[in-house]
């Protein structure tokens, strides 16, 4: 091998240079988000756990197309409450803190969803509720 | 060389012949297996086609939302128009803005002369001439806001006939502004949160950067009322709401005893909001 004192030593740190996010944490990801469970008790989601956990998106997405394409704005009905399909209307009628509960794993994960550009947060909607 | 050259020659005439013919032979085997496997009827269907001069329309089926505006009563009580558009404005989180450029509308107010631009206002009745008129977006059977619409992000809803805006979808490029022939669509130039007054918690806002019209209260009528602006009227019979093409429909009582107008009908948009003048 041609130049082995250069080479070797410089894939080595090319290799640290890479891997400098993994090591300079101390080979952890951070401390796991846990999203704030319902704060008015409700145990039953409109979907498992498992389900809403990986595919609330898509179910959102859903959602959004029965309500506004589709005319299909039928009720969702949990354990003898109902809910409209919305994100206003049924999912934040139990998960009430939007910061405690959707922005922990957005966060964490890094993602941004648009949602609130448009869609009211609690919070919001009754800040402007007895004003004016 | 001779020997080459002439050889060079042979291929390039045979190349050139196949390369000619093969097209030909190709139309020739294809077409004759097209004409043994369907035989007569594509032709029959043609002679039907022009026999009627154009694709048969079918009739028009299905319910179709409109909306009677009585400017009779309006002129009577103008406060009715102004709660009509305070409960508009309430039920979808609608912007005030104090200058015009920003303004957002759904239901708002205009002179005779602007909302009929084809009707000649001379020697207008003087009572029409005072009266503002209720405007808002026609819900056109043929909407031209549809057709000019690159994302799909309005829309007709084939079950009610409502046109429809996905403000998930808008990118805001305006061709539906353009379309519109009735200015019923407003633009979000600014963040509209700061200029809601009240919040309705049912109902989301909108960004800045979309564009927003009147959307004939859908997510009311899936609760079985009435929309905002017609509730507001309750009673008086200003607006009356319901299906054109339900002939017992409170609407088609209405329609089937007055003379009503629509606005710019000549543009064949077909709109559902009428007027008794």
């Amino acid at each position: 091998m041609y130049n082995k004192g250069t080479i070797i030593p410089g894939l080595i740190i090319f290799v640290l240079f890479v891997t400098f996010p993994i090591w300079f944490n101390g080979l952890k990801a951070g401390d796991l988000p846990k999203p704030e469970l319902p704060p008015g008790g409700e145990k039953k989601c409109v979907m498992p756990v498992e389900y809403m956990r990986a595919n609330h998106m898509q179910l959102l997405n859903d959602w959004r197309d029965n309500v506004l394409r589709d005319d299909n704005r039928a009720v969702v009905e949990i354990e003898g409450k109902k809910y409209r399909k919305g994100l206003q209307m049924a999912c934040m009628q139990c998960h009430s803190n939007k910061e405690k509960f959707c922005d922990n794993c957005h966060t964490y994960a890094a993602v941004n969803p648009y949602c609130w550009d448009c869609h009211l947060t609690p919070k919001e909607a009754a800040s402007k509720e007895e004003t004016h | 060389m001779d020997t080459q050259r002439r050889k060079f020659l042979k291929i390039a005439g045979v190349t050139a012949l196949a390369g000619i013919g093969a097209p030909a032979l190709v139309r020739l085997s294809s077409s004759t297996a097209l004409a043994s496997e369907h035989g007569a009827p594509p032709a029959a269907e043609h002679a039907a086609a022009a026999a009627h001069g154009a694709p048969v329309e079918t009739a028009p089926q299905g319910v179709r939302l409109g909306m009677v505006i009585d400017m009779r009563r309006i002129t009577e009580q103008p406060e009715l128009l102004d709660n009509a558009i305070a409960a508009c404005n309430a039920a979808h989180n609608i912007p005030q803005f104090d200058n015009r450029k920003s303004e957002v509308k759904w239901i708002w107010k205009a002179p005779f002369a602007n909302v009929f631009p084809g009707e000649s206002s001379y020697h207008l009745a003087k009572s029409v001439e005072k009266t503002d008129f209720a405007v808002l977006c026609n819900h056109c059977d043929d909407p031209p806001c549809v057709r000019a619409c690159p994302t799909q992000a309005t829309f007709k809803v084939k079950e009610n006939g409502i046109v429809a805006m996905d403000y998930h979808r808008c990118i805001g490029c305006r061709f539906c502004m353009a379309a519109c022939p009735y200015g019923a669509r407003s633009f979000n130039w600014e963040d509209p949160r700061p200029y809601i007054k009240k919040y309705n918690k049912d109902f989301p806002s909108r960004m800045r950067g979309v564009v927003e019209k009147c959307n004939f209260c859908g997510e009311r009528l899936a609760l079985g009322q009435e929309p905002a602006c017609v509730e507001a009227c309750q009673g008086t019979g200003a607006i009356v709401f319901g299906d054109l093409n339900d002939a017992q429909s409170e609407i088609r009582q209405v329609l089937d005893k007055e003379f009503t107008i629509q606005r710019n009908a000549s543009l064949g948009t077909k709109p559902s909001v009428f007027y008794i003048v």
